[in-house]
C-alpha cells in the first residue's frame, strides 16, 4: 500500500532516524568505546608513563594546548595561523577534486557506455593506474613550475582515477532492463543516456566521490609533506622535526575532523541530489 | 478496483475486428554462442499471434520463450527465419535484429520502471522522449490514463515508495501512452504473492478491453494462460517450438468465476499432462531456474 | 583436460585476433608516440610542448630500464620494498580480519569500538608517521606500522560489510541443522566473507604500495628534512635520489618499476582470491 510519503520532508524521515538512534543503545557504546580509548592514552601516557608511550603527547596536554589563548608550541584554536593552514589545505583539495570530478566523471561515463571507447581509452588508464600518487612527485616537480601545481596535481591524480573508476562501474552496473525499456519506448541513443545511463549510476558516482574525497586527503598530505609549504601536512612535518609534539596530534586531529567533514559533504550532496534513492532507503522499500 | 462493468460496455463481440498488431514467426532458429559448439535455444517455431487478441505461450523455465520475446522486441537477433509486424518484417534474413520500438512495448519480468523519476514522468517519458506530444500534453494524457487505472494517488511519489503491484500498472500504463500495437509481457507476475496476482489478471484484462491492444504474454503459469489467453501455445522443453496450440473458446469479457467454470476445467485437464511431460523433461535436463 | 587446453587456446586466440585487443594495441602506442613526440619537442621543433617536454622520452626510459635490471642493488631496492610491504599488509590482515569479524558478529563489540574506529580513519596513514616515529623504537617498525594503518581500515571495512551480507538464511538453515556456534562460524561467516576479504585485500595491498613508497620518500629526505637516520633504500627512497641526482629517466624508470610491482601484487592476491573462492568463478 501507499504510505502517505508525501506530506514526509526529507527533514522529518532525518528527525525520524536520528530519534530512534538515540533510544537505541548505540549512542551509549559509543561514549563506552571513546570512554576507553581516550582513558587508555590518558592513562599510559601521563599516569603510568609505560615505556614507548611516555615521550607521546598526552590527551590533557595536547588538548591544553590545542584550546590554550598563548599556546607553547604556536598553533592553537585561537591563533589566525592555525586557519591558514586549515584553508590551504582544504583550498587545494577542493581545486584538485572539483577537476578531478569535471574530468573523471565525464570519462567514466563515456567508458561505460561505449564499448569501443572503452577499448581504446582503457588500457591507457590502467598502464598509469598502478604508479601510486606519491611516485608521481619528483616527476611532476620536473614537469609543472612553482610550488602548488604539483601538489595539486598530485591530489587531482588520485582523485581522478578514484572516481573514473567509480563511475564507468556504476555505468556497468546499470540493469540492462532499463535501458531497454528506454530503447522501446523510442528514446534515442543520447536521450538513453541523459535520462537512464547518467541518473542510474548516480549512487556509484556519489560512492566513488567519497572515496576520491578520501583518496584526494591521503595523497595531499603526502605530497604537503614532501614538497609543500603551509597546509595541515607541512604542519605534522615541521611540528615533528622541530619536537613539538602536541602540535602533531592537532594537526593528525584536526586533519581527521576536515576530512571527515568534506567527505560528509559529499554524501549530502548526494543524499539531496537522489532524493529517490533516500526515501526507498528510509522506507525500507517493498520488493 | 471493479471497473469491470463501464469496460464491458466498450467491449461487444461483435464489434470492428482489431487489424494491427499480428506477429507472425516464420521458421525461427535461434543459437548462441558459435555454430559447432553453441546451444540450441529455439527449434524452427512456427506459430502467429493474431491481432487484437491475447496469446499466452507457456513452457518450462529456459525453454526460450524469453528468447522468442526478446527477438520481437529486437533485444536478441535471430540466427534464422523471419519475424513480421503486420507488413512490415522486424527481423529476418539480411536484417538479424529486430529495431526497439514503440510498436511493441515490453513489460518486464523485475520491473523497470525508472527509479530516479516519478511516476508520472515515467508515464510521460515515451511520448515526450518522441516528440510525439509536447509536455502539457503528455502530462494531461498521463493523468486521464493514470487516475482511470486508480493511479491518481501516486503520481508524484518514486516507484521505489509503491508496492510490486502498483508499479506493474504504472509500467502498464507507461507503455500504453504510446498506442503500441502489441504489448510484450515477460513474466510480468511471476514475483507477485497469488493473492495480487489475481487482482492483477483482472486489471489486465480491463486494460485489454478498454485499449484492444494486441498482448504477447509469457508465463509458466497454466492456470493464468487458460484464464488470459485468447490462444494458449504451450511450448515444449528447450530447444522450444510449439507443442500444443489452444484456441480457448470461453467468451470474454471473463472475470474470476471462469476459474470454476466447466469448460475451464476441461481445458486444463487438456493440457495439464502436456505441460506436465515437458516440465519433467526439463527437469532431468537439469534445467536451473533463470 | 586436453578439451580444456583447447578450449583455452582458442580462446586466447580470438582474444588477440579481436577488435578490443587491437584497439588496446593502437592507444598504447599511440600514448607512446605522443609521449616520444612531446619529450622530444624542443630539439625536433623549435619549442617546447607544455608539460611532455620535461619529462624524459620513453626510448631513454627504456635503456635505463635495461642497464637498472642489471644492476644488483636495484633488485635490492625493490625487494626492501616489497617486503615492508607485506610486512605491514599481512599484519593488517592478521588483526582487521578477527576484529571485522568480531566487529560484525557481535552488536555490542561493534557499537563500542566502530565510531573510534570511524574517527580514526579519515587521517591519511601519512600523518601518522612522525607519531610512529616517536613511539617505536626503529624507523623500519615506524615504517611497518603506517603501512599497517593504511590497509587495515579498508580491510575491516570490507570484512564488515561481506560479514553483514551474508543471507540470513544461511545461519537459519544450520541451526535448523543443529550446527554449534563455532560451526557456523567456521562454515558459514568465514566461507561467505571470504570474497570481501579478497576485495580488501586487493584494494589494501595497492595503498600499502602507495604508503610505503610515500615513507620511504619522506624518510629518506623530503623537503622538511630528513625524519631522523637513515632509513635507506627501498624504490621510494630510490625515485627521491634519482630526483635530488638530476637523473630524470631514473625517477620514469623507478615509477615503472613501482607501478609492476604494485600491478603484480593485486594481480597475485587476485589469483589467490579466486583459487579460494572456487564457488564465485562459476558461472
Amino acid at each position: 500500500m501507499v504510505a502517505n510519503t508525501r506530506n514526509l520532508t526529507s527533514l522529518a524521515l532525518a528527525l525520524h532516524r536520528v530519534s530512534l538512534w538515540l533510544k537505541s543503545s548505540r549512542p551509549y557504546l559509543m561514549l563506552i568505546g571513546f570512554a576507553g580509548f581516550l582513558g587508555f592514552w590518558y592513562l599510559s601516557v601521563e599516569v603510568w608513563k609505560l615505556p614507548r608511550f611516555s615521550e607521546m603527547p598526552g590527551p590533557t596536554q595536547v588538548v591544553r594546548e590545542w584550546f590554550s589563548k598563548d599556546p607553547t608550541y604556536g598553533l592553537s584554536i585561537f591563533v589566525p595561523e592555525y586557519y591558514m593552514h586549515i584553508w590551504v589545505s582544504t583550498r587545494r583539495i577542493l581545486i584538485a577534486f572539483f577537476l578531478a570530478t569535471a574530468i573523471g566523471v565525464p570519462l567514466g561515463l563515456f567508458l561505460g557506455w561505449s564499448e569501443r571507447f572503452k577499448q581504446f581509452v582503457f588500457p591507457v588508464f590502467e598502464l598509469l593506474r598502478p604508479v601510486p600518487p606519491l611516485a608521481w612527485v619528483p616527476l611532476a616537480i620536473v614537469m609543472f613550475r612553482g610550488s602548488e601545481t604539483p601538489v595539486i596535481f598530485l591530489t587531482f591524480l588520485a582523485s581522478f582515477y578514484a572516481t573514473a573508476l567509480n563511475t564507468m562501474l556504476g555505468v556497468e552496473s546499470i540493469d540492462v532492463s532499463y535501458i531497454r525499456a528506454a530503447d522501446c519506448l523510442g528514446a534515442t541513443r543520447w536521450q538513453v543516456f541523459r535520462h537512464v545511463i547518467v541518473p542510474g549510476a548516480m549512487p556509484f558516482i556519489f560512492t566513488g566521490l567519497q572515496i576520491s574525497v578520501g583518496v584526494a586527503w591521503f595523497s595531499l598530505v603526502a605530497g604537503e609533506m614532501v614538497s609543500g609549504q603551509y597546509g595541515l601536512g607541512y604542519v605534522i612535518n615541521t611540528s615533528y622535526t622541530m619536537v613539538r609534539y602536541p602540535t602533531i596530534i592537532i594537526g593528525m586531529v584536526t586533519l581527521g575532523i576536515v576530512g571527515y567533514v568534506t567527505s560528509a559533504a559529499v554524501r549530502l550532496v548526494g543524499d539531496y541530489l537522489m532524493q529517490w534513492r533516500t526515501r526507498e532507503l528510509a522506507l525500507g522499500g517493498d520488493r | 478496483m471493479s471497473v469491470l462493468p463501464a469496460a464491458v460496455q466498450s467491449f461487444s463481440p461483435g464489434a470492428e475486428p482489431v487489424r494491427k498488431g499480428r506477429i507472425r514467426i516464420n521458421d525461427v532458429v535461434k543459437i548462441y554462442g558459435a555454430d559447432d559448439t553453441g546451444i540450441l535455444a529455439v527449434d524452427h517455431c512456427t506459430f502467429e499471434v493474431p491481432p487484437g487478441e491475447i496469446t499466452v505461450v507457456v513452457g518450462p523455465s529456459g525453454c526460450g520463450k524469453t528468447t522468442l520475446l526478446n527477438a520481437i522486441a529486437g533485444f536478441h537477433s535471430i540466427s534464422s527465419g523471419s519475424i513480421y509486424l503486420d507488413d512490415q518484417m522486424l527481423c529476418g534474413p539480411g536484417k538479424l535484429k529486430a529495431q526497439p520500438g514503440p510498436d511493441r512495448i515490453v513489460v518486464f519480468q523485475n520491473g523497470a520502471l525508472f527509479p530516479w523519476k516519478t511516476n508520472i514522468e515515467n508515464v510521460t517519458f515515451g511520448p515526450i522522449m518522441q516528440g510525439a506530444m509536447s509536455s502539457a500534453e503528455a502530462y494531461d494524457k498521463a493523468r486521464d490514463m493514470m487516475a482511470d487505472a486508480g493511479l491518481r494517488d501516486v503520481e508524484h511519489n518514486y516507484p521505489g515508495e509503491i508496492s510490486s503491484g502498483v508499479r506493474r500498472r504504472v509500467e502498464i500504463v507507461r507503455a500504453l501512452m504510446n498506442n503500441p500495437k502489441i504489448l510484450l509481457l515477460d513474466e510480468p507476475y511471476r514475483a507477485l504473492d497469488s493473492l495480487t496476482k489475481s487482482v492483477m489478471h483482472e486489471a489486465l484484462l480491463e486494460i485489454f478491453y478498454k485499449n484492444r491492444v494486441s498482448i504477447f504474454f509469457i508465463t509458466h503459469d497454466l492456470e493464468e494462460a487458460i484464464f488470459l489467453g485468447h490462444r494458449v501455445v504451450i511450448m515444449t522443453t528447450r530447444p522450444c517450438r510449439p507443442k500444443k496450440i489452444l484456441d480457448i473458446d470461453i467468451p470474454h469479457p471473463r472475470d474470476y468465476s471462469v476459474l470454476t467454470a466447466k469448460r475451464f476445467r476441461e481445458f486444463m485437464d487438456e493440457t495439464v499432462a502436456a505441460v506436465h511431460e515437458e516440465a519433467i523433461k526439463a527437469f532431468a535436463a537439469g534445467e536451473k531456474e533463470r | 583436460m586436453a578439451a580444456a587446453g583447447r578450449a583455452v587456446s582458442s580462446k586466447v586466440a580470438s582474444f588477440i585476433l579481436g577488435d578490443d585487443f587491437w584497439r588496446g594495441v593502437v592507444s598504447i602506442a599511440a600514448f607512446l608516440v605522443f609521449w616520444e613526440i612531446g619529450s622530444r619537442s624542443q630539439a625536433w621543433f623549435g619549442f617546447a610542448f607544455p608539460w611532455v617536454s620535461q619529462v624524459p622520452a620513453p626510448t631513454a626510459v627504456l635503456q635505463e630500464m635495461f642497464k637498472l635490471v642489471q644492476e644488483p642493488s636495484f633488485w635490492n631496492s625493490a625487494l626492501l620494498s616489497t617486503v615492508r610491504v607485506f610486512e605491514g599488509f599481512f599484519a593488517a590482515m592478521a588483526i582487521g580480519i578477527p576484529l571485522g569479524l568480531a566487529m560484525a558478529v557481535s552488536r555490542t563489540f561493534y557499537g563500542i569500538t566502530f565510531p573510534v574506529f570511524e574517527v580514526l580513519r579519515p587521517i591519511p596513514p601519512l600523518a601518522w608517521v612522525p607519531a610512529s616515529i616517536i613511539f617505536w623504537p626503529t624507523q623500519e617498525l615506524s615504517i611497518a606500522f603506517v603501512t599497517f594503518l593504511g590497509a587495515f581500515f579498508t580491510i575491516v571495512i570490507n570484512v564488515i560489510g561481506g560479514a553483514q551480507a551474508i543471507d540470513v538464511r544461511y545461519f537459519q538453515a544450520a541451526r535448523s541443522m543443529g550446527s554449534s556456534t563455532w560451526d557456523i562460524f567456521r562454515r558459514i561467516i568465514l566461507p561467505g566473507t571470504l570474497p570481501s576479504i579478497v576485495v580488501g585485500a586487493t584494494v589494501g595491498v595497492g595503498i600499502t604500495w602507495a604508503v610505503v613508497v610515500a615513507a620511504e620518500m619522506i624518510s629518506g629526505g623530503g623537503s622538511a628534512g630528513s625524519m631522523g637516520g637513515a632509513a635507506g633504500g627501498g624504490l621510494g627512497f630510490f625515485i627521491w635520489n634519482s630526483y635530488v641526482g638530476g637523473s630524470y629517466t631514473q625517477i620514469v624508470a623507478g615509477m615503472i618499476s613501482i607501478g609492476i610491482a604494485g600491478y603484480i601484487s593485486s594481480a597475485a592476491l587476485r589469483k589467490i582470491g579466486q583459487w579460494m573462492t572456487p564457488w564465485l568463478s562459476e558461472n
